[in-house]
């Protein structure tokens, strides 16, 4: 039983990466206060959907997705042109994070969500 | 020209956002005025193109449009049907009227971010309008993504120092939507390598055993009920319709949830099928309990609120009870009910937002106990018959629009015997006329005396033209009266968006 685990983890680790980092990044996005933090957390979230997704595109023994006349044998390229896409998103949600975060320091002196929140009363 | 309309209403609000930039950032200040024609030229283009693409599909059926002309499973298409023509019409229409009204407004409250916020708003349509054009579902994430990031930047641009907070605890929300969005994509492309929703649903019928598919689902439900604000998912909801200016508000309480709304309603019936939500995972069951909560619990919390936009935000969360309601019956008086709400719901929230912003623009009061011996119906009598109107509406009282969907979702109640939420859907009328007579009282208070003067303003609010029209900027009044007089005139004209809304349910659940 534990002898077919351990195969079982190696072959397929970069999932197990990718849930592991998945809730990481979940758990600083919901428990931490600081918004920087959160945002940190968001971004480790997204970086791990990339993963995933670059993991589903990968093909045993393939190549990069060029046209070579001798090996048949390439990786899925669709994939990685949908992260390419959703990097740019992440990229975006990122700036429009910092550019909150920046006015946010600027109101209220102060990133700590629980500071806001008693200065906002 | 006509054939590419269905990219090009995409196309010239997006082009419009770039020019928009454009032209407000370089040269002199004279320039920003332009921003305003612009954005209203850009939406009018798109809002002729949308009633364009629905009379194309009326007389030849659905359109394929295949973008760079690629063949649909390699290349993205773009498909409308009746579904997606209806909701792209009342997007565009609505981006219109919010547009006109936001004119004065970002003048007086933010007049240094006027380039900013049109092109921002002409983004926020791009992405409302691509979500409901596209037949593909990694540009449905795209496009969810680009009206998303543009909601989060409109929420905070206003004065309002709280509105930065609700700006970034909705993105976090937001964006954890969107992954969890992006996932269920890509669980249903390892399974069936297509991207294409046509496609997918041919595919899918095969695999609906296999619990990748499972969690594809289960992952596009969660993300989508967090994007339209399901009754536990909806936290994010009230500090952002409060805090943000009230035309974002409007705008994104009419079209953001009701476009989240279509987005579901796609994936449960056109990507997946009737055969699956009912027969292999009871997802319909639960939707519909989860959705009488939300009307129930929205109705109770909007009930104790004292700020009249976040009261107006409780009811939105009610109101998203009853589309998803309706969509989870599942049977076809369910889904008329369902899709009739989306556009009654985009209506009535929109006139109501938008006259309660005008009273805070010219009072500057939102706290409904301060509405107290204000006689405003003396002084801006059409905009708060509008609201009336549009109040009265929300309780589903005959002679407004909002009566006819909840007839219709009481009668699909009834046909999918469950006498519980057709209970629900009458507790819930009463809670509404309960919270909205609250407001009207306080706004009427000192003028009992005057009860003949207020029955012709609540019943003709468009032609009631006195002495008091100049209360607020005619931008502002004009689209809350459109918007009030559109809740009169389609209640007596219901029989246009019913036989619209017969083809779309014959679209989605024609096989049973």
């Amino acid at each position: 039983m534990i002898e077919n685990i351990l195969p079982h983890i190696l072959e397929k680790y970069n999932y197990y990466i990718y849930i592991v980092l998945m809730m990481i990044g979940f758990y600083a996005m919901i428990a931490k206060r600081n918004l920087v933090k959160k945002l940190i957390g968001m971004n480790i979230f997204q970086t791990s959907i990339f993963l995933f997704f670059i993991s589903i595109a990968d093909v045993k023994d393939g190549t990069a997705p060029i046209l070579i006349p001798d090996s048949a044998i390439y990786v899925n390229p669709l994939p990685h042109v949908l992260i390419l896409t959703a990097i740019v998103v992440c990229v975006s949600t990122t700036a429009v994070a910092l550019a909150l975060i920046i006015r946010i320091y600027k109101e209220f002196g102060t990133i700590e969500e629980d500071k806001i929140l008693e200065v906002k009363e | 020209m006509i054939n590419n309309f269905p990219v090009l209403v995409v196309i010239v609000p997006f082009i419009s956002a770039i020019f928009t930039f454009a032209i407000g950032v370089i040269g002199n200040v004279e320039n920003k005025k332009f921003c305003f024609f612009i954005t209203i030229l850009a939406l009018l283009l798109a809002f002729l193109m949308s009633l364009f693409n629905l009379d194309s599909v009326m007389n030849s059926g659905t359109i394929n449009y295949w973008l760079g002309n690629w063949d649909p499973p390699y290349g993205i298409e773009y498909v409308i049907d009746y579904l997606n023509a209806f909701v792209c019409i009342i997007v565009t229409f609505l981006g219109l009227m919010v547009a006109i009204y936001s004119k004065k407004w970002v003048e007086k409250d933010f007049p240094d971010k006027v380039v900013s916020f049109y092109t921002v708003y002409l983004l926020l349509m791009t992405g409302l309008i691509g979500i409901v054009v596209t037949g593909d579902i990694f540009n449905l994430y795209v496009f969810l993504e680009i009206s998303s990031i543009a909601a989060y930047a409109l929420i905070a641009i206003g004065k309002d120092r709280n509105a930065l907070l609700a700006g970034y605890n909705y993105m976090i929300m937001g964006t954890i939507a969107a992954c969890f969005v992006l996932l269920g994509i890509g669980y249903l492309y390892i399974v069936t390598g297509s991207l294409n929703m046509a496609d997918l649903s041919k595919i899918l019928p095969e695999l609906y055993t296999s619990k990748v598919v499972l969690v594809a689902f289960a992952f596009f439900i969660i993300g989508l009920s967090i994007k339209i604000a399901l009754f536990p998912l909806h936290t994010w909801l009230p500090d952002a319709y409060t805090y943000a200016p009230s035309p974002v508000s409007a705008i994104i309480a009419a079209t953001m949830s009701k476009v989240g709304a279509y987005a579901l309603i796609r994936i449960l019936f056109t990507v997946f099928t009737p055969k699956f939500i009912i027969d292999y995972l009871p997802i319909t069951n639960i939707l519909a309990w989860i959705a009488a909560i939300a009307i129930i619990a929205g109705s109770v919390i909007a009930l104790a609120q004292t700020d009249i936009k976040r009261m107006l935000a409780y009811s939105s969360v009610s109101q998203i009870g009853y589309i998803v309601l309706g969509i989870s019956l599942a049977n076809p008086y369910g889904i008329i009910g369902a899709i009739l709400h989306i556009l009654n719901h985009a209506f009535m929230k929109g006139a109501l937002f938008l006259a309660a912003g005008a009273v805070e623009y010219k009072t500057g009061i939102r706290n409904i106990n301060n509405f107290y011996g204000l006689a405003l119906i003396k002084k801006m009598p059409l905009t708060v018959g509008a609201f009336t109107v549009a109040a009265f509406s929300m309780v589903g009282l005959p002679p407004f629009i909002g009566f006819w969907s909840k007839y219709y979702l009481i009668l699909g109640s009834i046909a999918a015997q469950e006498w519980t939420f057709a209970i629900v859907i009458l507790v819930s009328s009463l809670l509404n006329a309960a919270y909205f007579l609250r407001v009207l009282e306080k706004k009427y208070f000192e003028v009992k005396e005057e009860d003949k003067d207020l029955h012709k303003v609540i019943l003709s609010p468009s032609h009631s033209s006195n002495h008091t029209l100049d209360d607020i900027p005619l931008t502002m009044l004009i689209p809350i009266l459109i918007l009030a007089s559109g809740i009169i005139i389609l209640f007596v004209f219901i029989s246009v968006p019913l036989g619209i809304v017969e083809h779309i349910v014959n679209l989605l659940i024609g096989g049973i």
